[in-house]
């Protein structure tokens, strides 16, 4: 069976030559839960983005590919590419108030793209939109639907984007650090929502997140990424149990843990960054795009 | 015992409500902070904690004297400042610094690192070398001299932080509010700036009041820690006990809440 997302050997670079993405390998297998974790610029959201087909226009693939449950999107035209990854593939944004439109209530915005990319009728898409709705636990469809994005709270809106991204039925779904705007108790509430849906549905999802917390708690396999390089890979709790890279142990003994205080927040130590830097350095020497 | 630094007793803060004032006349008043009773120890971090909303800043903000309580008092160093007037309070302003989560957001783009840095100084009649207060302010931080000569959009998140304490330290205060100052910076930053504000704190003899929504780090950095909920305090005490012992289920709530870096398939099902 072949991987719901294979990404293999994916560079990306901005206009000046730079790469953002140095030669990236991941794959997320059918049902399972894969974090993608790193730093700040590390280039999450890019591997999302390219993933979804909305790379930003300054960013050029130069090497590599991506497939889709088998299918190269390199290969496809423009709008081949947009229809697979519309029925394919869907995204769980961090920031629900800028996903929406702040202008128009959500029960369009939320049957849109079935109607629209999916070719649905109308009433279908309706029903299917308020099955997603009670599966998520929001026992006021008829409410939300009508809402404005700004009448309801973060946790409510992260729910009706969890609900839209499951609604088409996606073999795989990106969520860019879903709950990173939210408090504790309404992430820990949506993370196990995501959860429930991914395990009832048999969905894949690339979890983006900065968290080591969360990568424990949601995935199965993970991927640490810094400045666009892969630099470990492994099973979930082989990652916590037995950390290969100097960076992901020094990810780890920098993360607040209450239970251990003593052990936490310890700065990244120089010789680990010195240590990034060289391969880094080697790596981009080493690279010669399609070479 | 010292005196505490701070003994705030029946704190009320009441601001208008925006969203319903009508058309003409003032909007009716919201009580965001209901009557809270504490005291933040000499020399001593305290965090305070709570849910987006929950009233920290606004709490933060009254401590400072940013705002004033619509009733109870705030003594600081025994003197009731809860209600002085802006010209009573200059004086005291040298002493009550404050560090937010972006503390350069809301000064000039245009300015250097070194004004911003310098502006305090010669408000309070610091005016003299001022280049090498600057110089030393920067140090102080792990910042090197050069970076006075640098403008904020040249500098990164962490590096900003250092400017905000920097400047929030360079009069040597007793007092400092530090609003959430690390939302938003990586883990690995996240340490830096907290050992540094740590080390800072532990070798001038500060009292830190550290608003955090992270109960991780407030357990890591504070000696006791307040609970905030919907403008009033849920619980309060030493860390050490409140983490071995929470009474309220409040507080019980928020640290089960936490996702520890830690295998353990049972915590998404449970709670
Ligand atoms: N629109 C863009 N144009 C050019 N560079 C970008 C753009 N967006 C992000 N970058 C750069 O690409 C790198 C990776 O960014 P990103 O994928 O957003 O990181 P992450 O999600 O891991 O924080 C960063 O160095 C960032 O500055
Ligand atoms: N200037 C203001 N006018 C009216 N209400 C405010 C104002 N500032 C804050 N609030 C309200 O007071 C409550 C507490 O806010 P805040 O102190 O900012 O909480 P926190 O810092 O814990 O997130 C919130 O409900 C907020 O909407
Ligand atoms: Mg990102
Ligand atoms: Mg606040």
């Amino acid at each position: 069976m072949s991987a719901c997302l294979d990404i293999s050997n994916l560079s990306a670079t901005l206009p000046s030559g730079q790469r953002v993405l140095r030669s990236v390998s991941l794959t997320v297998q059918p049902g399972e839960v894969r974090a993608l974790v790193g730093e700040s610029g590390a280039g999450k959201s890019m591997i999302g983005k390219a993933v979804l087909g909305v790379l930003p226009p300054s960013v050029r693939i130069v090497e590599g590919a991506i497939r889709l449950e088998g299918t190269d999107l390199g290969a496809l035209s423009a709008k081949e590419r947009r229809r697979l990854i519309g029925a394919k593939a869907a995204l769980i944004p961090q920031d629900p108030l800028t996903a929406l439109n702040p202008s128009r209530r959500v029960g369009p915005q939320m049957t849109d793209r079935l109607v629209h990319i999916l070719g649905w009728a109308a009433d279908k898409a309706d029903r299917r939109v308020r099955q997603l709705l009670d599966e998520v636990h929001i026992r006021e469809p008829d409410r939300v639907m009508k809402a404005y994005p700004h009448e309801l709270s973060g946790g409510m809106r992260q729910r009706v984007l969890i609900a839209a991204a499951f609604a088409s039925e996606p073999r795989l779904i990106v969520a860019d650090e879903p709950t990173t705007a939210l408090d504790v108790t309404v992430q820990k509430q949506i993370l196990r929502l995501i959860a429930q849906l991914q395990q009832e549905h048999g969905t894949a999802i690339l979890f983006v997140t900065h968290d080591l917390g969360v990568v424990a708690k949601v995935s199965q396999k993970v991927t640490v990424l810094y400045a666009g390089k892969v630099v470990e890979e492994a099973d979930t709790p082989a990652l916590f149990a037995n950390p290969q890279h100097a960076y992901t142990r020094a990810l780890m003994a920098a993360t607040p843990k209450y239970t251990d205080p003593q052990a936490s927040l310890k700065p990244v130590d120089e010789s680990v960054l010195a240590g990034l830097a060289a391969e880094i350095a080697v790596a981009d020497h080493d690279w010669r795009p399609h070479g | 015992m010292a005196e505490p630094l701070f003994k705030v007793s029946g704190l009320k803060v009441a601001l208008p409500d925006m969203t319903r004032k009508p058309l003409i006349g003032s909007a009716p008043l919201v009580e965001i902070l209901k009557g809270l009773d504490f005291e933040l120890p000499r020399r001593s971090v305290t965090g305070i904690v709570g849910e987006s909303g929950s009233g920290k800043s606004t709490l933060g903000r009254a401590l400072v004297r940013l705002i004033e309580p619509s009733a109870g008092s705030i003594h600081f160093e025994g003197r009731d400042i809860a209600h002085l007037p802006e010209g009573e309070l200059r004086p005291l302003r040298r002493n009550l610094q404050m560090i937010f989560q972006d503390p350069m957001s809301s000064l000039n783009p245009r300015r250097t690192i070194g004004a911003i840095i310098a502006a305090p100084l010669k408000l309070n009649g610091l005016g003299d070398n001022l280049e090498q207060r600057v110089a030393e302010a920067l140090s102080r931080v792990g910042l090197p001299e050069s970076f006075a000569s640098r403008y904020r959009h040249e500098l990164s998140g962490g590096q900003r932080q250092r400017v905000g304490i920097a400047r929030a330290l360079a009069l040597s205060p007793d007092f400092v509010l530090a609003d959430e100052i690390v939302s938003g910076l990586d883990v690995s930053t996240q340490a830096q700036i907290l050992t540094l504000l740590e080390k800072l704190a532990d070798e001038m003899g500060l009292t830190v009041a550290f608003i955090s929504h992270d109960l991780s780090v407030i357990r890591r950095l504070c000696r006791q820690v307040i609970v905030m909920r919907q403008g009033e305090i849920v619980e309060q005490g030493p860390t050490d006990a409140l983490f071995a012992d929470p009474k309220h289920a409040y507080t019980r709530d928020l640290i089960a809440a936490i996702p520890l870096p830690e295998i353990d398939d049972e915590w998404l099902k449970a709670g």
